[in-house]
């Protein structure tokens, strides 16, 4: 990898055009989703609790090569989607509805070991925290290797020169010294290049990431970020981006979703999304973020309360009790999602466009 | 690395802005914070030390809000307990209001903490679960003798609370009861408790959900206003650093690399190092993300136990030189660039050149830290498990 | 900064957020808008704080497995409470009835018979009623036996985790050589050391053993204390090291500790019963006490095996309810299962 990624320092206005080109050839077509989702809904029943439903009838599509985001805090359910659609939420405990289409398959009829098949083959998954992700007691080339076997039929032996591309693929330095390396040896970000080896190892076409950068430092944040971009476009992989971090969205995904309690509030391409923020939650987000290159002495405008304060989706919207500009109907029902052109919006009073 | 080096190559004598003497309520110098390692199955040997901090000079004036900025590892929180002298440093002196506080010990440290109070990253952890909110806000007012019992001082704790935007219902409520950012409000409140002069602020809202941040940013800088107090922050987060602070200083493996004025700082970068971690902070703008020059540091950060000798960035710079940069340790000076102030001091050998263009970025061999010898530490930035932040 | 009065000030934000509110309102009044809407820092109910322990209650509640054990616990402390009243008969006196049956040769041990359910022991003494008073001193030494043990680990645990460094050492030094004898055979030296074996041999003795393990465990969740924030924050605010001591670290160590006390309350009695039957415990038959009963039922134990199932069953179902009780209040504490 070389150390400096420079982008075309002049073409804003193409880039976004060839953006906004893409994204309509994706709605509109040109090619069958990879993965479909549609209300999906996760309760979480426990013993003596009320039942608690933390996904509420999330539906998204990801294309072939796209890079899809799913943004929100703490508790708006987007790390509990990527664990309903890998089928890895624990066995007791929940309940999953609706369906996750995958080429054709509901994932969600499969058995568990169909579904362990199709998990790091076909679609695989990186972790927030690299360290309890890999298994502290197995050295990083083995651990590379085990996938291949079980996936590709590879042996042992004819693995081993593979993994060690891998590693040098994902920019680990010396890779044959590092195949002997146990996970505790290497540094944060060595261990998530060292998870992406492990997820790319079989060349499944959707890769999801569950806030894969968050337990790392901005420089090192920086350098995985370029390698998921990198490794994305080279291989045409399908990645689905968790994130509570809306720069890493800005910079990496074709199309951003924005969950709010368990629910789908603003969906858009990223360049208009950021450009036009309609939904008070959205914009508000973006509102309050102090930004590197903004002029210094402007105010935050935060967002009132925290997410103890919604109200249930069922009768009102959530995010009314923190909304900026809340009317009466607010808080007497549910706004339903509301596509039009490429974007999509659940609010009753959004905010104006500005152009 | 051995000690002998780390000494020989002491910055401290770097150029010191000059200040009035009545106007710096904090003056740090030297300040040394080495944590030994020990190995051993009987008998404890110190096998080594992290040198979390190594050798910082700075000074804090009355009422500015200075900003310490770094990744993980680079001694920014150590170096902020040093000066609370939670963490007493191996070396140096820290002067607060005139007082030495780093040779302060027992009673005397304790009165004098009452002038310097910290907020903590993680508002659950930093409260004592089994108090409720009105004991812990009436503990340090106990301590230093503001108030005898808690309903004389009842008055004083709805103001606490009034100021950092909670109702006098919290007293009786538990921790555990509040939400995130309601806590680290409870935590603020903890701290102006006793009338400090100076709040050390370590990462004060790196814990929080993105939508409450600007909350606590806000509230400190009100309460900054109100109060005249001064702020030493601590954060990994650029934006938030530069949103609240005057003066910033950037820490690099237990030194600093570069200070200068906020606005300064993001408008001319010096340092290679500041260069970098300038270019990698994301912005919530697609525009901006597709348009810009990426400076990507290669390899890890090195062990803090073994650091480089030389200029501790040189492993990973992308302009380091053949000569001086591995052998003579820069110390922090004001650069002779035109435009560039007094205030802005950076440790690099070559500041000028890669200013002026004369030395160009070139790529870098990346490096790997083995981390094997060093007691894993530093899981501050460990997010939650995904499974159970989800739930 | 002078202590002045800094005026409450009503959120600003909220003001601003509630006209908005009332502006934007489409045709429709804001009342209902309002009612719902939060100030800057989010809604504070104005009821009462719930602290930990009363959170922790509110679980143990409804917790089957802790309401058996409770259950078990009450009745055989109501049970020991009232034994002289529940007994039918004098446990000390050999009862005439029964004796008219007992011969050396034929019956030693006379079974059940009208007015006395479960028989007779050798000396034709109403067994039930033994085992009825049994239970009294059965929860005297168990209890004792924790209490000192406990007060003695606060004391060691205490001294080791709040001082550190030296203290430390030296305190877990004589600890680990506590620990590596065997408990049972630590027990028999000291009931064995005093001139007369008495009851209070065998709490004393027992309530040694539990010493060691009481003052690891404390020390251990002390040290953690002594790193954690919030102590941090009280050492950061000025509070005196007494002060950071006693409210802070102790309380916040003491829920492992409470947990096990209950499990060495099981564990004690069945110790206890040990120590009786090697013939270590009070000799005193006069006192029955379920491991003394089951030390003299042995000479028995082919023909008559339930002089021994009875005492024997006492002690298992006591020891159950305690061990219940304690691994439910584990699980009521831990952190972890906070919800």
């Amino acid at each position: 990898m070389s150390p400096t990624t420079t982008a075309d320092p002049t073409p804003t206005d193409q880039t976004n055009v060839a953006d906004r080109d893409k994204a309509r050839r994706w709605r509109e077509g040109g090619s069958e989703p990879l993965l479909r989702v549609r209300d999906l809904r996760v309760t979480f029943q426990r013993q003596g609790q009320e039942p608690f439903e933390a996904v509420q009838g999330v539906s998204f599509d990801v294309h072939p090569g796209q890079t899809v985001g799913l943004v929100g805090e703490s508790g708006c359910g987007k790390s509990v989607t990527s664990l309903a659609i890998m089928g890895l939420l624990p066995q007791r405990g929940n309940k999953v509805t609706g369906t996750v289409d995958y080429e054709g398959t509901n994932l969600l009829d499969l058995s568990d070991q169909q579904m362990r098949d199709k998990r790091g083959k076909d679609i695989a998954m990186v972790f927030q925290d690299p360290l309890s992700s890999l298994n502290p007691v197995v050295p990083i080339g083995l651990q590379v290797t085990e996938v291949l076997e079980r996936h590709r039929g590879m042996s042992r032996k004819a693995a081993t020169p593979v993994a060690r591309e891998l590693l040098d693929r994902v920019g680990i330095p010396d890779p044959d010294r590092r195949l002997k390396d146990y996970p505790h040896q290497l540094s944060g970000g060595m261990r998530q290049r060292a998870l992406i080896a492990i997820a790319l190892a079989c060349q499944p076409r959707l890769l999801i990431a569950d806030e894969p950068t968050t337990a790392l430092d901005v420089t090192i944040q920086a350098q995985i970020l370029a390698l998921l971009k990198e490794l994305v476009e080279e291989s045409g992989t399908a990645l689905v981006m968790i994130t509570h971090d809306l720069g890493v969205v800005a910079g990496l995904c074709d199309e951003v979703n924005v969950l709010y309690g368990g629910r789908i509030v603003e969906r858009g391409d990223r360049h208009d999304l950021f450009a036009q923020p309609r939904h008070p939650y959205t914009h508000g987000l973006l509102a309050s973020i102090p930004r590197l290159d903004a002029p210094r002495g402007q105010r935050l405008t935060p967002i009132p309360g925290s997410v103890s304060d919604n109200l249930p989706w069922t009768s009102a919207c959530a995010f009314a009790p923190r909304c900026s500009q809340p009317i009466e109907v607010c808080t007497q029902k549910m706004p339903e999602l509301e596509e039009h052109h490429q974007r999509a919006l659940r609010c009753f009073n959004p905010v104006e466009a500005t152009r | 690395m051995s000690q002998t080096t780390t000494d020989a190559t002491q910055p401290t004598d770097g150029e010191r802005p000059a200040y009035d003497s009545s106007d710096v309520l904090v003056d740090a110098k030297g300040v040394k914070v080495h944590f030994p390692i020990k190995r051993g199955v009987i008998f404890d040997k110190t096998i080594g030390h992290v040198y979390a901090v190594d050798g910082v000079d700075l000074q804090i004036r009355r009422g500015e809000t200075y900003g310490l900025v770094g990744e993980s590892g680079c001694g920014k929180s150590t170096l902020g307990r040093a000066i609370l002298n939670l963490e007493p440093p191996t070396d140096g002196t820290v002067t607060f209001d005139g007082v030495d506080i780093a040779s302060l010990k027992g009673e005397e440290l304790r009165r004098k903490r009452q002038d310097i109070q910290m907020v903590f990253q993680d508002p659950l952890s930093s409260l004592d679960p089994r108090q409720s909110v009105e004991s812990l806000l009436f503990e340090g007012m106990k301590a230093h003798g503001l108030a005898k019992n808690a309903k004389e001082a009842r008055p004083r704790l709805v103001e606490l609370l009034n100021a950092v935007g909670l109702p006098e219902a919290a007293l009786a409520k538990y921790p555990h009861e509040f939400s995130g950012g309601q806590r680290q409000r409870i935590g603020i409140a903890r701290a102006l408790s006793v009338n400090p002069k100076l709040i050390v602020a370590d990462e004060p809202v790196s814990a929080l959900d993105v939508s409450v941040q600007a909350q606590v940013v806000n509230l400190l800088e009100d309460l900054q206003e109100e109060f005249g107090l001064t702020y030493l922050v601590v954060a990994h987060d650029l934006a938030v650093v530069r949103h609240i602070s005057d003066r910033i200083g950037v820490m690099y493996l237990g030194a600093l690399a570069e200070e200068a004025d906020a606005d300064d700082l993001y408008a001319q970068p010096l340092h290679p190092y500041t260069r970098a971690l300038m270019s990698a902070v994301p912005v919530p703008d697609p525009v901006v993300e597709d348009r810009r020059e990426q400076i990507l540091l290669t390899g890890d950060l090195p062990s803090p136990s073994r650091p480089p000798s030389g200029c501790r960035f040189h492993t990973r710079c992308p302009w380091r030189q053949e000569t001086k940069c591995d052998t003579e340790r820069p110390v922090l000076r004001v650069p002779d660039i035109p435009g560039v102030g007094s205030g802005h001091r950076v440790a690099c050998h070559w500041t000028e050149q890669i200013e002026s263009g004369e030395i160009e970025r070139h790529e870098v061999a990346p490096e790997v830290t083995d981390l094997s010898d060093l007691l894993d530490g530093d899981d501050s930035l460990m997010g939650p498990a995904s499974i159970s932040e989800a739930l | 900064m002078n202590p002045s009065p800094m005026d409450p000030r009503p959120s600003a934000k909220k003001d601003r957020i509630d006209s908005l509110a009332e502006t934007s309102g489409r045709g429709g009044t804001a009342t209902a808008v309002k009612d719902v809407h939060v100030g800057a820092a989010g809604k504070v109910k104005d009821t009462g704080g719930v602290s930990l322990i009363a959170s922790a209650w509110a679980r143990l509640r409804r917790n089957p497995v802790f309401l058996l054990g409770l259950a078990i616990t009450v009745v055989f402390v109501l049970l020991a409470l009232f034994a002289p009243l529940l007994a039918p008969n004098d446990p000390t006196k050999r009862m005439p009835e029964l004796l008219e049956d007992l011969s050396r040769s034929t019956n030693p041990v006379p079974g059940p018979e009208a007015g006395f359910p479960l028989g007779s022991d050798d000396f034709g003494r109403d067994l039930l009623s033994r085992l009825i008073v049994g239970a009294r001193q059965t929860l005297i030494v168990g209890v004792f036996a924790t209490l000192f043990g406990l007060a003695g680990g606060i004391i060691l645990g205490t001294l080791a985790g709040a001082f550190g460094g030296w203290v430390d050492s030296l305190v877990m030094r004589i600890v680990d050589v506590m620990l590596s004898v065997p408990s049972l055979l630590l027990a028999v030296s000291i009931a064995a050391l005093a001139p007369r074996p008495s009851q209070w041999t065998v709490i004393i003795a027992i309530a040694v053993v539990q010493v060691p393990i009481f003052a690891r465990l404390l020390r251990g969740s002390m040290l953690a204390q002594r790193a954690s924030d919030h102590v941090l924050a009280a050492r950061a605010l000025g509070v005196k090291q007494s002060s950071i001591v006693f409210r802070h670290m102790l309380p916040n160590s003491l829920g492992p500790v409470i947990v096990q006390s209950t499990l060495v309350l099981a564990t004690s009695i069945i110790d206890a019963a040990a120590l009786s039957f090697l013939g270590l415990g009070n000799p005193d038959d006069r006192q029955p006490e379920w491991g003394q009963m089951l030390g003299a039922s042995q000479q028995w134990i082919r023909d008559y095996p339930h002089l021994a199932f009875y005492p024997a069953a006492c002690i298992i179902v006591v020891a159950l309810g305690f061990t219940l009780m304690g691994e439910s209040l584990r699980e009521a504490l831990d952190p972890k299962s906070r919800r």
